[in-house]
C-alpha cells in the first residue's frame, strides 16, 4: 500500500505542494535577480535576458518544468481548498479565526489566486509576445530588445499600479508559504532562522518587484 | 451578569438545525461556563423545553469530553483551557455570546451542542498502540533506558485529551495535530519504534478515509489546543510518513 | 447464605502462585466460543477488556462516554505504587501489603492486599512496555516520588496526568482488538439491568444513549467495572456522569453489597465558591509533599482573614497553626488522607477556617520556595541573601513540579498560588466499599465479576494515595484473566446465549417501564434538584464524621426524599433518543437508595475506621476509634426489596500476617 499511499494521501499532496512551492520560490529569486540589473544596467539585463531566452537548456528543459511546476501548484491547491471546504459542510455563524492564526495563512486561496491572475497577465505582456516573436514570426535574433520592451510595459499607470497590487498578495502569500513548505517537508525544526528568514524573503522579493515596476514606471 | 446567548440547537442528526437566542441573567464571574449553561437548562427545564444538550464529563479538564465552539473559538476566549475550565470571568456584563457545536464532516452532531467524534477512535484502531500482550511476562521497566528528553517529548504529545479542538478551529477540519500526537509518542520511544513505520501508514490512511481537511499549517490547532500540543509534532509525523512510505 | 470468600490455602506469598497453579484452563480454541460483557472502560475495565480479548474470548464492552479513553480513571493525577524498590529505599512486595492493610485500618482482606503488592511490578513492566510515557531520570530510568501514608518512594508518574496515561496504555490494547474484532465496542450506552439465566448471570440489558434503543446483550459472564459511587454526594471529584446504576443493578439482583459507608474523602480539593457549584476539583496529593497546611492560630485572625480585613501573607509564624505538623510530627503534612480531612474539619468547626464560608485551610508553598530557591542559588554559586533571588529561584524549581496543578488553581480561583497560599478543603473522592466479591473477584452472583473501585476488596476502611490506579490495573491486567477462565472452563461447549430467552424479555420490559415511568411523570422539579437535595444529606449528616441522630435522621430523609422524586421529578424531551435528563433521572433513582443503604452501613458499624468516622467512637485525641473485638468484619448487605430492609451478612477478616494496633502516624 505504501507507493500508492504516497501518491493518494493528504500528506504526500501537502509534501508536493510544499516542493512545487519551493521550486517556484527558487525561480522567483533567480527571477528577482535578473530583474534587479535593469536598475543597474541596461545591457547586463538585456544580455541575462537573452541567454535565458535562447539557451536551449533553459528553454527546453528548465521552463517546461516550471510551467509544470506552475501549473500543478495551482490545480493542486484549488483541489485541495475543494476537499478542505467539503471536510467542513456547515460553517459556523461565528468564527474568529484572527484569534488563533495570521491572515495570510487562513487566505493562501485568495492570494494564490490573485497570483494566478497575475501570472496570466504576465503571459499575456511576456511570454506570449516572446514565443511568437521568436517561434511563430520566426524573427531575427535581437539582444537589445528585453530591456524596452519591458519599460514599454510600465509606461501605463493602470498596469504598474495592478503589477504592485500583484506584489503585495505575493508577499502575503509568501509570508505563509515559505515557513509552510518547510514545516510540510518536515523540517526537524522550523526554527525562528528560517522563519524569520522566510519573512525576510516575503518581504525583500515581492517589494523588490515592486521597486522596479515603480523605478522604470517613473524612469521612462 | 446579564448576557444574550445564542445557541446552535438541533434535534437529531438527521434534523435541520438553527441557532436560537436566549437571555440570562445572575450569572457570576466564579461560574464555569458549564455551570453558566446547567443554570439555562434549568430555566428551560422549569419552562417545559427542552435542555440544551452538550457533552461534559470530568469538568476538571481533562477527560475532553466537553467541546463547544464559543464565540468562533474552541473551548472560547481563554487559552490551555477546556470549556469546563472556562470560567464567566472572561466575559463581561452584556456580551452576546455564540455556542456551536464543533464542526467538521468528521463529527456528525448527533443533538444540540453533542458531535460524534468517533472517528478519532477509529483511527486509534487503525494503529494507536504497541502490540504487546498483556501476560504480565514483558521485560522490566527498567531494562531499556529511554533518553529523558524524548521521554519529556513523548509525554509532551501523549498529553493530548483528543477533544477535537483541533480539528473544530482548523479552518479545513484537519485532524493532523491529533494524528500526529499519537504517532510522535510512539515514536519518541523505543518500545514504539518497531512498529512506526506500518503506524503511520495506517493511521493516515484511515484520518484521510474519515473525512478530514489536510494541514495548512496556519498553526491555529496549537494555539487552541487546551493541552498545548505542538506543531513540531505534525512535522514529525510527515517526516515519518514520508520515510514510511519510501521503504514500503 | 453464608460468605465463602475462597481465598486460597497456603502461606500469604504462596497463595496467589498455588491458586494459578490449580485453575482450570479453558484452551485458545474453546475461548473463541465463550462471549465476556465489560461495563465500564476505566483502567480495570480497559485492561480486563483488552485483556481477556487477548486471550480469545469474546469481549463485548460497554462505556457511557463518548470513547473508552474518557472514563474517570484519568482524572488520577498523582501516581501509581509498585513494589520495584527501584529506589533501594527498603521496599517489599510485603511492605508494600503491610501499608496497605495498616492504611486501610485493617479492614482490607490479607489475601488480596497481598496479591496486589505481587503482582504491582508487572504493572509498571507492562506499562512501559505498552508505551506510556512514565517520568524518567536523566540517567533514562524510572523516576519516583512518595506518598502520604509510606515512608519510601514507590510512586511512579507521568506529571499530573498519571491516570490518564495509565487509561491511554489500556486503551490502545484495547484499540488493538477492537481492530482486530476481539472487542466489540459499544460506546454511549448504559447498563440498566441484568439478566440472570438459571442462577447464572447471562447477559445485560443497555441503553443506546444515541437513539435510545432499549438492547438486549448476552454472554458467559459478565464484569462490572463501572467505578465508585462518590456522585452520592452530588459533589464530588467525580466525574459528572460517574454514576452506581451498574452496580446497583446487580446489588438488586442479589450481588452483597459491601461495607457503603467506606467513602475516601480527599483532603486537598478547591474549595466550594457557591450554590452554582457543579463539581469538586481535586489537587494532587502529590502537592503535600511540598505545601505546608495550617490556619491561623487565633479566632480573631481567622474572622479577620475571613472579613477580607487580613491576608494570610500578613500572619507571622507564631501567628499560624501548621495543626498536622503539630499533631503528626512524623509524618507531618503526609498523614494519610482520612486524618488530613478530619484533621482540617475539625480546625474549620472550631471557627478557624479561612474562605467566606469558613471551610477552608491553607496550603502554603512559601516555605518549599523558600527551601529550594537557597539550594538552588547555592548550586549556581548565586547570593543566598538575595531575597528575591531566592524566591525566583524557588519559584522556578515548584513551578516545574506543580506547575499544571498551580495553573489549574489559578484559572478556577483567580488568586497566584506562588504568592498567596492556597485554599483547599476536603471533598469525597473515592469509594473504598462497593460490591461483595470473593477471591476470584465474583460478587455472589455466580458469572457475575466486579473489578477495580466497584468492587470492596483491597482497600478496608482507607485508601493511600496512587493505590486505586494500581488496583485497577491488577484487577484488568493479571487476576481476572486467570478467575474467569476458571469459572467459565465448564461453560465451553455451550454456545452462545439467546437473547429471546424469557429472562431477557423480563428484564427489558422492567427497564422499559421505569423509562416510561419517568417519562409520564409531570412532576415540577429537575433531577438535579433532588440529586443536590440528596447530596446534602448525604454531606451534612453522612460525611466525615458521623454520628448516630444524624445517621437515623439521614435514613428517614433520603427515604422521604425518594418517594418525593419519584413523584415530583420532570424529565423533559423524548425516550426515543439522546436525552441526557432521563440519564440523570436513571441514576439519581439508584443514588436515591444506595444513600439510605450507606447511612444504615454507617449508623450499624459502632466504630471509627478510617474513612468512617463516627464521633461517639474516637479517642481522646480526636483518633478514629476501632473496635477489633466487635467489628473486624466486611458488612455485606443482600437487598431483599428495600434498602432499609437489607440483611447484613459478615465475612470475618482473619490477620494473620498484619498485627492490629492503633494506627499511628504520630
Amino acid at each position: 500500500m505504501a507507493k500508492s499511499a504516497l501518491l493518494k494521501s493528504s500528506i504526500a499532496k501537502k509534501v508536493a505542494m510544499a516542493l512545487s512551492g519551493l521550486f517556484l520560490m527558487l525561480f522567483l529569486a533567480q527571477h528577482f535577480f535578473i530583474n534587479m540589473t535593469s536598475v543597474f544596467s541596461e545591457n547586463t539585463f538585456n544580455s541575462i535576458s537573452h541567454f535565458m531566452g535562447n539557451n536551449p537548456l533553459v528553454q527546453f528543459v528548465i521552463q517546461p518544468i516550471l510551467i509544470v511546476g506552475v501549473v500543478f501548484h495551482f490545480i493542486m491547491g484549488i483541489v485541495l481548498d475543494f476537499k478542505n471546504r467539503a471536510a467542513r459542510p456547515i460553517a459556523y455563524a461565528k468564527n474568529n479565526g484572527a484569534a488563533n492564526s495570521s491572515w495570510a495563512s487562513r487566505n493562501m486561496i485568495i492570494t494564490g489566486l490573485v497570483v494566478l491572475a497575475f501570472i496570466i497577465l504576465h503571459f499575456y505582456d511576456f511570454w506570449v509576445p516572446e514565443m511568437v516573436y521568436k517561434y511563430v514570426e520566426v524573427n531575427s535574433l535581437d539582444e537589445t530588445r528585453y530591456f524596452h520592451e519591458m519599460t514599454a510595459k510600465f509606461e501605463s499607470p493602470v498596469r504598474t499600479g495592478l503589477y504592485c497590487l500583484s506584489f503585495v498578495l505575493l508577499a502575503l502569500h509568501l509570508w505563509h508559504g515559505f515557513s509552510s513548505s518547510f514545516q510540510s517537508v518536515g523540517a526537524r525544526r522550523v526554527s525562528l532562522g528560517t522563519q524569520k528568514f522566510g519573512y525576510a524573503f516575503a518581504i525583500i522579493i515581492p517589494f523588490g518587484f515592486i521597486f522596479i515596476a515603480l523605478f522604470h514606471h517613473f524612469n521612462h | 451578569m446579564k448576557l444574550t446567548l445564542k445557541i446552535w440547537r438541533q434535534k437529531n442528526a438527521a434534523a435541520e438545525g438553527k441557532i436560537v437566542e436566549y437571555p440570562i441573567d445572575h450569572i457570576e464571574p466564579d461560574m464555569s461556563f458549564l455551570e453558566m449553561l446547567d443554570i439555562l437548562n434549568d430555566e428551560l427545564i422549569m419552562k417545559g423545553d427542552e435542555p440544551v444538550a452538550f457533552d461534559h464529563d470530568c469538568r476538571e479538564g481533562i477527560c475532553g469530553m466537553c467541546s463547544l465552539y464559543i464565540n468562533g473559538e474552541a473551548h472560547g476566549p481563554d487559552r490551555g483551557v477546556t470549556t469546563c475550565q472556562l470560567h464567566m470571568r472572561m466575559f463581561k456584563d452584556g456580551d452576546t455570546i455564540f455556542i456551536e457545536p464543533f464542526r467538521a464532516k468528521a463529527f456528525p452532531v448527533i443533538k444540540d451542542l453533542v458531535v460524534d467524534r468517533s472517528s478519532f477512535d477509529r483511527i486509534q484502531h487503525a494503529g494507536g498502540f504497541i502490540s504487546v500482550n498483556t501476560s504480565g511476562n514483558t521485560i522490566d521497566a527498567n531494562t531499556i533506558p529511554v533518553n529523558k528528553k524524548d521521554a519529556d517529548d513523548a509525554f509532551d504529545a501523549a498529553a493530548c485529551i483528543g477533544c477535537g479542538a483541533c480539528v473544530a478551529t482548523c479552518k479545513n477540519s484537519s485532524a493532523m495535530l491529533f494524528v500526529a500526537a499519537k504517532v510522535s509518542q510512539y515514536a519518541l520511544l523505543p518500545q514504539g519504534r518497531i512498529e512506526a513505520t506500518d503506524r503511520v501508514l495506517n493511521m493516515v490512511s484511515q484520518m484521510d478515509a474519515e473525512g478530514f481537511g489536510n494541514c495548512t499549517n496556519t498553526g491555529a490547532c496549537e494555539v487552541e489546543c487546551p493541552k498545548g500540543i505542538s506543531l513540531e509534532n505534525i512535522a514529525r509525523m510527515n517526516r515519518e510518513y514520508m520515510s514510511a512510505s519510501l521503504k514500503g | 447464605m453464608a460468605l465463602d470468600s475462597k481465598i486460597p490455602e497456603g502461606s500469604i506469598s504462596d497463595k496467589w502462585t498455588n491458586y494459578k497453579d490449580h485453575i482450570n484452563l479453558v484452551n485458545p480454541a474453546n475461548k473463541r466460543n465463550l462471549d465476556v460483557i465489560i461495563v465500564g472502560t476505566g483502567l480495570a475495565g480497559g485492561s480486563a477488556a483488552a485483556t481477556l480479548a487477548e486471550l480469545g474470548y469474546n469481549v463485548k464492552a460497554f462505556c457511557f462516554q463518548d470513547s473508552p479513553r474518557r472514563a474517570h480513571s484519568i482524572a488520577a493525577q498523582g501516581g501509581i505504587n509498585a513494589a520495584k524498590n527501584y529506589q533501594g529505599d527498603g521496599d517489599s512486595t510485603f511492605r508494600l501489603f503491610y501499608d496497605t492493610v495498616k492504611g486501610g485500618d485493617y479492614r482490607a482482606r490479607e489475601a488480596n492486599v497481598h496479591r496486589l503488592a505481587e503482582v504491582s511490578g508487572n504493572i509498571i513492566d507492562q506499562c512501559v512496555a505498552q508505551g506510556v510515557p512514565l517520568a524518567r531520570e536523566y540517567g533514562g530510568l524510572l523516576d519516583n516520588r512518595s506518598f502520604g501514608g509510606t515512608l519510601v518512594s514507590r510512586t511512579f508518574y507521568a506529571k499530573g496526568q498519571t491516570g490518564q496515561q495509565l487509561l491511554l496504555g489500556a486503551y490502545s490494547a484495547m484499540n488493538r482488538q477492537i481492530g482486530r474484532g476481539k472487542i466489540k465496542m459499544h460506546n454511549r450506552h448504559e447498563m440498566l439491568d441484568l439478566v440472570i439465566v438459571n442462577g447464572k448471570a447471562r447477559g445485560i440489558i443497555a441503553r443506546n444513549l444515541v437513539t435510545g434503543e432499549i438492547e438486549r446483550h448476552s454472554a458467559h459472564a459478565v464484569v462490572i467495572a463501572s467505578g465508585g459511587y462518590g456522585n452520592v454526594f452530588f459533589l464530588s471529584t467525580n466525574a459528572m456522569g460517574s454514576n452506581a446504576t451498574a452496580a446497583w443493578k446487580i446489588h438488586k439482583k442479589g450481588a452483597f453489597f459491601a461495607n457503603p459507608c467506606y467513602t475516601q474523602i480527599h483532603p486537598t480539593c478547591i474549595p466550594v465558591s457557591g450554590d452554582h457549584q457543579s463539581k469538586l476539583t481535586l489537587m494532587s496529593e502529590s502537592l503535600r509533599n511540598d505545601g505546608r497546611i495550617w490556619v491561623p492560630a487565633k479566632l480573631e485572625d481567622a474572622k479577620a482573614i475571613r472579613e477580607g480585613k487580613k491576608k494570610p501573607t500578613d500572619l507571622s509564624e507564631a501567628e499560624r497553626d501548621y495543626y498536622l505538623e503539630r499533631r503528626y510530627p512524623a509524618f507531618g503534612n503526609l498523614v494519610p488522607r482520612d486524618i488530613a480531612s478530619r484533621a482540617a474539619k475539625e480546625r474549620c468547626d472550631a471557627g478557624f477556617g479561612v474562605n467566606k464560608t469558613g471551610e477552608a485551610v491553607y496550603l502554603d508553598f512559601a516555605a518549599a520556595i523558600q527551601r529550594y530557591g537557597v539550594d538552588q542559588a547555592r548550586i549556581k554559586h548565586l547570593d543566598e541573601k538575595d531575597t528575591a533571588l531566592v524566591i525566583k529561584l524557588g519559584t522556578e524549581v515548584v513551578a516545574n513540579k506543580y506547575g499544571n496543578l498551580f495553573q489549574m488553581y489559578e484559572k478556577i480561583v483567580d488568586e497566584n498560588p506562588y504568592s498567596t497560599p492556597m485554599m483547599i478543603y476536603p471533598a469525597v473522592h473515592y469509594t473504598m466499599g462497593g460490591t461483595w466479591v470473593d477471591y476470584n473477584l465474583q460478587t455472589t452472583i455466580p458469572g457475575c465479576f466486579s473489578i477495580g473501585e466497584s468492587n470492596f476488596s483491597d482497600h478496608g476502611a482507607n485508601r493511600l494515595g496512587a493505590s486505586a490506579l494500581m488496583q485497577g490495573l491488577a484487577d484488568g491486567y493479571f487476576v481476572l484473566p486467570y478467575t474467569i477462565g476458571d469459572y467459565l472452563s465448564p461453560d465451553i461447549k455451550m454456545g452462545a446465549i439467546s437473547t429471546d430467552l424469557p429472562e431477557f424479555v423480563a428484564a427489558e420490559k422492567a427497564v422499559k417501564d421505569q423509562i416510561e415511568r419517568f417519562m409520564n411523570n409531570k412532576g415540577t422539579h429537575s433531577v438535579d434538584y433532588f440529586h443536590k437535595k440528596l447530596g446534602k444529606i448525604m454531606w451534612d449528616k453522612v460525611g466525615m464524621a458521623r454520628n448516630a441522630k444524624g445517621l437515623n435522621e439521614a435514613i428517614v430523609e433520603i427515604a422521604a426524599l425518594r418517594e418525593e422524586f419519584y413523584k415530583e421529578v420532570k424529565v423533559p424531551g423524548d425516550a426515543n433518543g439522546f436525552n441526557q435528563e432521563l440519564e440523570k433521572a436513571t441514576r439519581v433513582a439508584d443514588f436515591l437508595e444506595l444513600g439510605e443503604l450507606f447511612a444504615k452501613d454507617a449508623l450499624h458499624r459502632n466504630e471509627s475506621c478510617g474513612g468512617h468516622f463516627r464521633e461517639e467512637y474516637q479517642t481522646e485525641e480526636g483518633e478514629a476509634q476501632r473496635d477489633d473485638e466487635n467489628f473486624a468484619y466486611v458488612a455485606a448487605w443482600e437487598y431483599t426489596g428495600k434498602p432499609s430492609e437489607a440483611v447484613l451478612h459478615k465475612e470475618p477478616l482473619v490477620f494473620d500476617n498484619v498485627k492490629l494496633v492503633q494506627r499511628s502516624y504520630k
